[in-house]
């Protein structure tokens, strides 16, 4: 039940997060004329931002807590 | 003069095992099994002591020693209850009804002989 | 070369391919090993989110606004984060109240009905038709370019094309005639299709390696990877704002209001809501699926900017459509079998959705809009149908066919025009109009019927007005006037600068009205009167689905219902077979109740949910009011049921599991006191009477071995008598003891027993044999008299010989020395056999004659001094017989002997022939 609880609390963090991440003004900080290795910023950090998300909540709900 | 003793039970290998006893010790032995029978028998031969079963047919051992008692003629006559039922109501209902001894089947020989001579004065 | 017979070969094979997963999974299904009971399985399934519009759309979109196209799957993203809430409390709902659709879900919440489902339906075939259209387009124009190959020749649509020589029309029959095999392959008409989830999982497995595949083909094959392309791009100038800025005509706002919308669409979308929600076999799945399909996501929009940007560069200068890039881009690097792939994964795309799309509609259709007008105007035709099965299956084929055509016929009046292009995220904004009803539904008590209704309205008018209307414009169907000048000329309804609402993209401008319209008119219309009992009821199960809880529902219906009534009507639409079934297994799961001519509330439910799974529940609600008499209960008495339903729901369950273990363990606790209370009085009796006679046996053996020891001296005839008294004083204390063992068995019931026929006959020669030697001792006489050919009776022979021995010693007893006769005879009477035991012994007394029979009464005679029995004997013989249902008595006056009889009845029925066959 504990387990439960927790990561259900973990999805709904890893929603705000994504909330954030995914929106102004957070995205118009990227959201200029540079590359990362050759990679338009705005571009790497959106997929970025998306893998880190997709990632937590991976984690929250496959994770074993012990 | 040798004391007289009636021994009143249903049970026949018990009679043949007291008196067997008792004659042995040199008393006279007369035998009833069943009540009426030993009532009959204390009143026309008056032993010094009946050996009185209490569970016997016709005429249980209470009744008996109620009549004895009841008997002022009888007045002498010693009474020894014999019965299989040890529970202490029965035990002080025999006392109660007059009885001077009480023993629970199974006796051991020695300790009857004893009781037997102490209810006679011996 | 890919001519037009292998295209339409590797279509069909692959089609073919799609049916036989169908096929599999269906079988699988039946079988009990589902295939799609697998979380990876149900997320692929989930992605027939991606369209025609992801796999060819999305490079589009971004050949114009570079990373714009992305929101459409960021908000999905974000929604399954919360997925494990949100959908699996709608799991939950659907699956315990058997909901087929999203408007069966709405029709539901608000107190089951009709004219809510019938709207929800017709804003979602509204809404989603132009989608399905799109669908059309993208398969058939992509089978065009497929045709010309290796020539890039942009599909030319002119108008003159005839209908019969037009392929996209047999494509939408194609897919319909495959929708009606998947969706609509079961006889039994229930919601769920295993075979069509395997085949979307299989597709969306199809689609996405279809486009990784492009993807890296175009980046790692015609460039030398990201950096490479990117680097490209610096020198075009025109092509660098695509993937350094957030598209202007989009701005923050757009990207935002693409985020909530598609978030909402991933819900609610009918194809969505299909295989999320309704589809769903076990809601644990729910937990992987939650991030699989997002990386799902992800994966299959890695690639997007690279080939958008690819193509433009490759194709610059060239008239080819940025939307078929994926499909062009390796015509024109002659890669044939990459061409096919991704001809292929394009055609999963579009017939992945189309399919669960159709299925989706066509149920709404079915149950929300066609099955209540037929209930409203044809019930009496309705009522001479034995079965409607198949008239709910040929409603939905139908409306599988009209749907497609529909959307054919959309496609042939839009073309190329606006309102196709833009149609994903119109549609998008459609079924966001669902989502205050569904949302506030699950989680707010006070939405009421109307409240949803004027939501709905309010929010699909903005919608049609903002969005719908203007696209029309757009495409010139209706004067351009109408987007410039607004409704009657007034500046201030210009549809799509509102009140004069300007700065915002006409997406988030349409979610911003119909937003405020829809929920405002949601929540205002709700709070203007509290909701009604149906409603109330509804609410209750919706809102608290998640809470451990017994069937609420049951508690809230009153009234009175024929079982048979409730199975015809449900054999009528489900066929008898499934009904039957169903009901049994029902009246298994409560415990074999299911005799009652009279239906409970729960059976009513359940008559009601099983409805409800094939025609909708706002129909089934009306079909068993047609059976059923309910009587309504006020609101009142609902809010007072759900009071006390969320009083005692806590403790509800683990009471009732502690109340029937309570009550299993204090009936074995009963059974046990009594059996031991049986026990103790048997017991009892026993003891006081055993603790008597085993002291007078016991009495002798001490003062005869007493006597031997103290006396070495005694003479041997002496010794000799007093031991033999000792071995048969120990004899008579080992019966007794044996006895009495034997009758405490069979007072308390412990005793076995070896039934069987036999021949009493027999019984009785034996122990007569038997005991023949202590007759002879006392030199009696025994006189038989036991006729041939006596029926059988049932007993077991051991105890009879043992009633037969102890009634012959028992009479040899008292049987006058020398003198003594026995008589026994067996004969038949009407009831069974009799057997008596004659002696001329003294006999008993009357007052005596009960006596005997009890244990340790012993009636002896002064002249014969005491019985040497143990008082046992006539008790366990009489109780012997009367196991077998006999009696036993004695017949006996003083000085007349005794007679014992007993009877026991016949193994069989009595035999009238064998009693008057009888000498005796």
């Amino acid at each position: 039940m504990q387990r439960r609880i927790l990561a259900g609390d973990r999805l709904i963090a890893t929603f705000l997060i994504g909330c954030v991440l995914f929106n102004y003004p957070l995205l118009s900080l990227f959201d200029r004329p540079l590359a990362l290795f050759g990679v338009p910023l705005i571009y790497a950090y959106v997929f970025a931002a998306w893998a880190l998300v997709v990632g937590l909540m991976a984690w929250a709900i496959e994770r074993r807590i012990s | 003069m040798s004391k007289r003793i009636l021994i009143a039970d249903d049970e026949q290998n018990i009679v043949i095992s007291i008196e067997f006893l008792l004659r042995r010790e040199g008393f006279e032995v007369l035998v009833a099994s069943d009540g009426e029978e030993a009532l009959a028998k204390v009143r026309a031969e008056r032993p010094d002591l009946v050996l009185l079963d209490v569970m016997m047919p016709r005429m249980n051992g209470f009744d008996v020693c109620q009549a004895l008692r009841a008997d002022p003629d009888l007045g002498g006559t010693r009474i020894l209850m014999l019965t299989a039922k040890g529970r202490d109501t029965e035990v002080s209902k025999g006392l109660g009804l007059g009885a001077d001894g009480y023993m629970t089947k199974p006796f051991s020989t020695k300790e009857l002989l004893a009781e037997v001579r102490k209810l006679l004065g011996m | 070369m890919l001519e037009a017979p292998v295209v339409v070969t590797v279509a069909l094979v692959y089609l073919g391919l799609l049916f036989a997963v169908a096929w599999w999974g269906d079988k699988r299904a039946d079988q009990g090993r589902s295939i799609i009971a697998n979380p990876t399985i149900y997320a692929l399934s989930m992605a027939v989110y991606c369209t025609t519009w992801t796999f060819y759309g999305s490079v589009g979109r971004a050949a114009v606004s570079g990373i714009g196209f992305l929101p459409v799957y960021l908000g999905p993203t974000l929604v399954m984060a919360l997925g494990w809430f949100l959908l699996l409390k709608m799991v939950r709902i659907v699956k315990a109240n058997r909901i087929t659709s999203i408007a069966d879900f709405i029709s539901s919440r608000y107190g089951k009905s009709h004219r809510l489902g019938g709207l929800v339906t017709i804003i979602a075939v509204l809404g989603i038709i132009p989608y399905i259209a799109l669908q059309l387009k993208a398969v058939s124009g992509t089978v065009s370019l497929l045709l010309s190959y290796p020539d890039i020749v942009m599909p030319d649509r002119s108008a003159t094309m005839s209908v019969a020589a037009d392929m996209s029309f047999y494509i939408a029959l194609i897919l319909a005639a495959f929708t009606i095999v998947f969706g609509t392959r079961h006889l039994d008409a229930t919601e769920r299709h295993e075979g069509m989830v395997a085949a979307i999982a299989f597709e969306s497995s199809v689609k996405l390696v279809a486009f990784v595949t492009v993807g890296v083909f175009v980046t790692y094959g015609m460039y030398d990877g990201f950096g490479d392309i990117f680097e490209h791009i610096a020198t075009h100038p025109e092509l660098r704002r695509l993937v350094t800025a957030i598209p202007s005509g989009q701005g923050y706002t757009g990207w935002f209001s693409l985020i909530i919308l598609s978030g909402l669409a991933v819900l609610f979308l009918p194809r969505q809501f299909q295989v999320a929600v309704v589809e769903n076999v076990n809601e644990a799945h729910l937990k992987r699926a939650a991030w699989l399909f997002p990386l799902y996501l992800l994966l299959i929009n890695v690639f997007v900017l690279p080939i958008a940007l690819g193509g433009l560069l490759h194709f610059s200068g060239q008239a080819v459509d940025a939307d078929t890039f994926v499909l062009t881009l390796p015509m024109s690097q002659r890669q044939q079998g990459l061409t096919l792939l991704v001809f292929i994964g394009g055609l999963s795309a579009g017939t992945g959705m189309v399919i669960v799309e159709t299925i989706a509609l066509s149920t709404m259709v079915c149950n929300d809009l066609v099955m209540p007008l037929l209930l409203r105007r044809k019930a009496a035709a309705l009522e001479e149908r034995k079965d409607l099965s198949g008239l709910l299956l040929a409603i939905r084929r139908g409306a599988i066919v009209v749907i497609l055509l529909l959307g054919y016929l959309y496609f042939r009046l839009a073309g190329e025009a606006y309102a196709l292009v833009a149609i994903g995220l119109i549609s998008f904004s459609a079924v966001a109009q669902f989502a205050p009803a569904i949302i506030g539904g699950m989680y707010w008590r006070g939405g009421t019927r109307a409240g949803a209704l004027a939501g709905l309205s309010a929010g699909f008018l903005v919608w049609g007005y903002t969005l719908l209307l203007p696209s029309f414009a757009k495409s010139g169907w209706l004067p351009a006037d109408f987007l410039t000048q607004g409704l009657f000329g007034s500046e201030l309804l210009r549809p799509q600068q509102l009140f004069g609402l300007t700065g915002m993209d006409e997406i988030s401008h349409c979610l911003f009205w119909s937003s405020l319209a829809n929920i405002g008119a949601y929540l205002g219309v709700s709070l203007l009167r509290p909701p009604l009992a149906a409603e109330a009821t509804q609410a209750t199960l919706f809102v608290d689905a998640l809470k451990e809880t017994g069937p609420v529902g049951a508690a809230l219906w009153r009234g009175r219902a024929q079982v048979s009534d409730l199975r015809e009507l449900v054999g009528r639409f489900l066929g008898p077979t499934r009904t039957e079934a169903a009901f049994a297994a029902f009246a298994r799961r409560r415990g074999g109740k299911g005799a009652a001519l009279e239906a409970d509330a729960q059976l009513v439910q359940f008559a009601e949910s099983l409805l409800a799974g094939a025609i909708g529940s706002a129909s089934a609600r009306v079909m068993v009011a047609s059976v059923a008499k309910e009587e309504p209960l006020s609101l009142e008495e609902v809010m007072h049921i759900l009071d006390e339903a969320s009083q005692l729901r806590t403790y509800s369950r683990e009471l009732e599991r502690k109340s029937r273990e309570l009550t299993a363990a204090t009936r074995e606790l009963q059974d046990a006191n009594a059996r031991l209370q049986e026990l103790d009085k048997v017991k009892d009796d026993i003891m006081s009477s055993v603790t008597h006679e085993l002291r007078t046996p016991l009495t002798s053996i001490r003062a005869f071995s007493e006597l031997l020891r103290d006396d070495p001296k005694m003479h041997l005839a002496d010794r000799e008598r007093f031991l033999g008294l000792i071995v048969s004083e120990t004899e008579r204390l080992t019966r007794l003891i044996n006895q009495t063992l034997d009758l405490a068995k069979i007072e308390s019931g412990r005793a076995d027993w070896n039934g069987c026929e036999l021949d009493l006959k027999e019984v009785v020669e034996q122990s007569v044999a038997a005991t023949s030697q202590l007759f002879r001792e006392k030199g009696a006489h025994v006189e038989l008299d036991l006729p041939d050919n006596l029926p059988l009776i049932l007993a077991d022979r051991d105890r009879l010989v043992q009633v037969m021995l102890n009634l012959l010693s028992n009479a040899v007893k008292f049987l006058p020395p020398g003198s003594g006769r026995v008589h026994v005879v067996l004969r038949a009477l009407a009831e069974g056999l009799e057997v008596s035991v004659a002696d001329n012994g003294p006999g008993i007394r009357a007052e005596d004659q009960a006596l005997i029979f009890e244990k340790f009464r012993q009636v002896g005679d002064t002249m014969t001094a005491k019985p040497s029995g143990t008082g046992l004997g006539l008790p366990i013989s009489r109780r012997i017989v009367e196991h077998f249902g006999g009696r036993l008595w004695v017949e006996s006056a003083p000085g007349e002997g005794a007679t014992f009889r007993f009877t026991l009845p016949y193994a069989g029925p009595a035999e009238p022939a064998a009693v008057a066959g009888n000498p005796a």
